[in-house]
């Protein structure tokens, strides 16, 4: 692995719309083991942003501890990150997104960073429906800590310490519950599917959740773990195939298998949903959340968007903010001024 | 036996129970002496209950403007048989004590040496009103209208005050007027009135309001151009974030959209409160949460971060009693310490102390300009007294032709015209760099916040030589704060007497009265009251300029006297604590016993 990145651009690489080249996108060289999951994840992160044409300025990530929470670095070099503390990004990202809703929020968590000691702040941001696209890259273990089991390990899963003996939050059907107006699980090896996902959740309002199986190739990449490269091949199944369509584009693709839907999003882009699991609608929520328990049982890995409400209220809606920026705001819209004041000192007497 | 017979010095108790609607009955009694143009001081002394349990509210008149706390009672007005034992005994001698007769007073609780003073309070109310809630509130104005009559007070103030309040409902004026008059005619008829102790009306107020601390910070926030607070429910914190909402309420919707121009999250804990603050700030808006210990100590990790990657925040501590969950409605100034050097690692804050309402106003306004301005966070120290009791304070003020300071902050011009942007570069050589707010320019400016190590330009590194360079200019952004924040106040001029005396926040309004109690023992000293940590050049020359210094505080710890040897490094036998930590504010009574017991001390050595 080289840590030098070449700062020559070939004049031909392909533009987006706003002119910029896929390098544009992306950010420092990876220092994490080769081979972990997470470098691909970054990956469709970067091809998603290119091929959405984001201006990486209007793009905040925001991200906690762990080997997970590191990639922020490794991808969108060009936008402003935030490597807060362990679990915690959530409420970061809830005061970002509050301080000013014009401007794309990625939230990149771990397992360990999400399901442990983030659990409380995950709820509560999913709770409140924030505008965010969690990431959450869940290899089953604590990559950055030397491989201990997270909670979102299998029970009966094999890793270096030996079986673990506790049952598996289930992150998708966890969210689900809490009213999460997007629930998607995906794998890092199949960027196929990952970057349509992206880049729907990126165009959805509200709080959307991807939950990307990431083998962790050095701590639970062997038989036995349920979150290895080999093992997620063997179980993985999927609900729905998307395409997303940015606002103005149209395109048609015919699919063999199952049926197909449109979902039109808030900003106008469309997904094309392309069911290969039989009647799947990913808008029914009980129909979700009963596929998700079935898929448990059977030990699949059930992947794809399982579930999107595309008319829903985001926290500033909630909250009855301005339409303007907060962090725009200045004295004249923010002080009320000696006069006011005066008043408030009469009524005090 | 020989009653007290006073002016408008005294002080008189209220015993409550919990949840009886006898708190706005009190606060107009207190609302007559102030409109009397008498000073006075209020203390809430409540149980860290919701109902039913003995509450009791304290108030001293003083003609000489001392608003600290006076120990003693004077007149007791016992509304609570749950507390009657204890309340008699805490009358002085020749003290009043004012009860419920309906009853008969059981023999063991009548004192000789003090004054009793029977109303049929529940009898009264049983006879004139038929609903039993009204029979509970009318109850309370019927103690107050008998105590206008013994105290001589001018009941047309109080018919102002009951029309003031009542201004939305006219129909209720007449009913509260009439209840008082019950109070009033019982004890003319049956005792003489005024007893010795009376209130004539003066015009010793002038201009001052009367508000809670907590109130004021709030209002300072919306002034101060907070648009985000985010908190978690803790007493005695939670009335400084709805005041915020209270007013931004008021004083901040659109008036075309009648949309918001702020938000208020109540969080799911202290954690998440100071991470959407600081994720906030962040972003460039101005936010800030309130809390009191037990927040602060679940704040640490993220305080931490701030200081250690320059992020804007303010926090402002109520402080209670501690450790754990201690007195929770008692008093103390006992974070001082945990607030000053929150967090592991070698961090520090700075520490802003106000002592009366409009301090809280205008230095919760300005905390938001020095968080800016240095980046980093501003810990408002405030505590239970100052921000749960009213006090008498001068009038809040702002200047229109104030801008905020948004401190070092590029622009997309700025980004523009430059190289290459560092975020840690100390360009100007006073140890603040310059930020760039997410979003203002599409190539240049991006920077990554983190908790790790960095170099100039915000890139990971774990170079030690980095590291120190780093960790040493936060050291000198500490010492150009120390020239930015509010400075000390001196009293009695200068460095004229070998002795001083050293005190912050509520412990003020003690150690000034302190000081002329000591004065009329023939004792003088020289006075300084602290507004900040870290300490400026004049705080220093003030322990340095004394042979000796008495500081004042409320904890066991002294710990503000730990934080002096500790950053002036000073003889810690140069600093003599005086100390109390019984959850009750400060009286000037103990200060001056203290400082007089510990003088002799010395003199004996
Ligand atoms: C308060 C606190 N406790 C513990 C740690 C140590 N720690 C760092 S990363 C981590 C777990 C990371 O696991 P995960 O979020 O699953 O990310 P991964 O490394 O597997 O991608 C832990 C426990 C910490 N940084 N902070
Ligand atoms: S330890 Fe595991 S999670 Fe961390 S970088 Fe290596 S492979 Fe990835």
């Amino acid at each position: 692995m080289t840590y030098v990145k070449p700062s020559f651009r070939h004049p031909e690489l392909p533009k987006n719309d706003l002119g910029f080249t896929k390098k544009d996108y992306e950010g420092a060289i990876s220092t994490l083991c080769g081979g972990c999951g997470h470098d691909s994840i970054s990956g469709a992160i970067t091809q998603a942003c290119f091929e959405m044409a984001i201006a990486p300025h209007r793009l905040a990530k925001l991200s906690g501890i762990g080997c997970s929470s590191k990639t922020p670095t490794y991808f969108l070099g060009n936008s402003h990150g935030f490597n807060s503390v362990h679990g915690r990004m959530p409420s970061v990202a809830t005061g970002a997104n509050l301080a000013n809703r014009d401007l794309i929020y990625m939230g990149v968590s771990g397992d360990g960073d999400t399901a442990s000691i983030g659990m409380g702040q995950f709820v509560h941001a999913v709770r409140r429906n924030l505008n965010v696209v969690y990431i959450v890259m869940n290899n089953g273990c604590y990559g950055l800590t030397k491989g201990q089991d997270s909670a979102t390990a299998d029970v009966g899963s094999v890793s270096k310490n030996g079986i673990n003996s506790f049952n598996a939050i289930d992150l998708p059907a966890l969210a689900l519950e809490l009213g999460a107006t997007f629930v998607a699980r995906s794998f890092s090896g199949d960027r196929t599917q990952l970057i349509p996902l992206i880049k729907a959740a990126v165009s959805h309002h509200g709080f959307a959740l991807i939950d990307v199986i990431s083998p962790c190739v050095t701590f639970n990449n062997n038989t036995g773990s349920t979150k290895s490269y080999d093992y997620v091949r063997e179980h993985i199944t999927t609900a729905d195939v998307v395409d997303y369509v940015p606002p103005g584009e149209e395109i048609t693709m015919e699919y063999a298998e199952g049926s197909s839907a449109e979902l039109t999003l808030h900003d106008g882009s469309m997904l094309q949903l392309h069911k290969l699991a039989p009647n799947w609608d990913p808008r029914d929520k009980l129909a979700a959340m009963q596929r998700i328990y079935l898929s448990r049982v059977n030990k699949e890995i059930l992947t794809g968007l399982l579930y999107i409400d595309p008319d829903t209220q985001d926290l500033h809606d909630i909250l009855n903010t301005v339409d303007k920026p907060l962090n725009e705001l200045r004295e004249e819209d923010l002080c009320p001024g000696s006069g006011a004041l005066e008043e408030i000192n009469r009524s005090l007497r | 036996m020989r009653s007290i017979a006073a002016v408008n010095d005294f002080v008189v108790r209220f015993a409550n129970v919990n949840g009886t609607g006898s708190a706005s009955a009190n606060n107009m009694f207190a609302k007559a002496i102030f409109r009397m143009g008498l000073p006075f001081s209020a203390k809430n002394i409540f149980p860290s209950n919701i109902q039913g349990l003995p509450t009791w509210y304290e108030v001293r008149i003083s003609e000489k403007g001392y608003l600290g706390r006076r120990d003693g009672i004077d007149l007791m007005v016992c509304v609570n048989p749950q507390s009657l034992p204890q309340d008699v005994k805490s009358v002085r001698s020749g003290g009043y004590f004012v009860y419920d007769s309906t009853k008969i007073l059981h023999p063991e609780f009548v004192r000789e040496d003090i004054t009793y003073i029977g109303i049929p309070m529940m009898e009264i109310c049983l006879r004139e009103y038929t609903d039993p809630r009204l029979r509970q509130l009318f109850k309370n104005m019927i103690y107050v209208g008998a105590l206008s009559m013994l105290l001589d007070m001018d009941f047309e103030v109080f018919k102002g005050i009951i029309a003031d309040e009542f201004k939305k409902k006219e129909k209720l004026i007449a009913p509260n007027i009439n209840a008082m008059e019950l109070g009033r005619n019982y004890v003319k008829e049956h005792y003489e009135c005024p007893i010795g102790l009376r209130m004539e009306t003066r015009d010793l107020v002038g201009d001052s309001i009367v508000l809670d601390g907590n109130s004021a910070c709030g209002l300072g926030a919306v002034y101060g151009g907070a648009t985000v607070a985010a908190w978690y429910p803790i007493t005695p914190s939670t009335s400084l974030v709805n005041a915020f909402e209270k007013y931004a309420n008021r004083l901040r919707i659109d008036k075309e959209t009648g949309k918001k121009k702020f938000a208020v999250v109540q969080a799911e804990d202290e954690l998440a409160a100071i991470g959407v603050a600081i994720g906030a700030n962040w972003n460039g808006a101005r936010s800030f949460t309130a809390t009191s210990g037990p927040g602060v100590s679940l704040m640490n990790e993220f305080l931490g971060l701030a200081y250690f990657a320059e992020i804007p925040v303010v926090l402002t501590d109520v402080q209670r009693s501690g450790p754990s969950t201690g007195m929770p409605t008692r008093t103390q100034q006992s974070d001082i310490t945990l607030a000053a050097y929150a967090s592991h690692g070698d961090s520090k804050h700075i520490l802003i102390f106000p002592s009366n309402p409009k301090e809280c106003f205008e230095l919760q306004a300005l905390s938001f300009d020095l968080a800016d301005r240095l980046q980093t966070p501003i810990l408002v120290m405030i505590d239970l007294d100052l921000g749960m009791n009213e006090h008498l304070s001068p009038p809040l003020k702002w200047d229109d032709n104030r801008k905020y300071d948004l401190g070092k902050v590029y622009d997309a011009e700025d980004l523009e015209n430059m190289a290459q942007y560092g975020r840690y570069l100390d360009t100007d050589g006073d140890g603040i760099t310059y930020r760039t707010i997410p979003g203002t320019h599409p190539t240049k400016g991006s920077f990554f916040t983190r908790g790790t190590s960095r170099d100039e330009y915000a890139r990971y590194t774990e170079d030690g030589a980095v590291y120190v360079r780093n960790m040493n200019r936060l050291l000198k952004k500490w010492d150009t704060a120390k020239e930015i924040i509010p400075q000390p106040e001196l009293y009695q001029d200068g460095n004229q007497h070998k002795e001083g005396v050293i005190f912050f926040g509520t412990t003020t309004y003690s150690a000034l009265e302190a000081l002329d109690l000591l004065k009329e023992e023939g004792i003088e000293m020289d006075a300084m009251r602290l507004l900040s940590f870290p300490f400026s050049k004049k705080v220093e020359d003030f322990v340095n300029g004394h042979e000796r210094i008495y500081v004042i505080e409320q904890n066991r710890d002294a710990q503000m006297r730990s934080l002096l040897i500790n950053e002036l490094e000073v003889d810690p036998k140069k600093l003599i604590r005086i100390l109390n930590f019984d959850g009750m504010p400060i009286t000037a009574a103990y200060i001056s016993e203290q400082i007089l017991e510990k003088m002799v001390v010395e003199k004996v050595e």
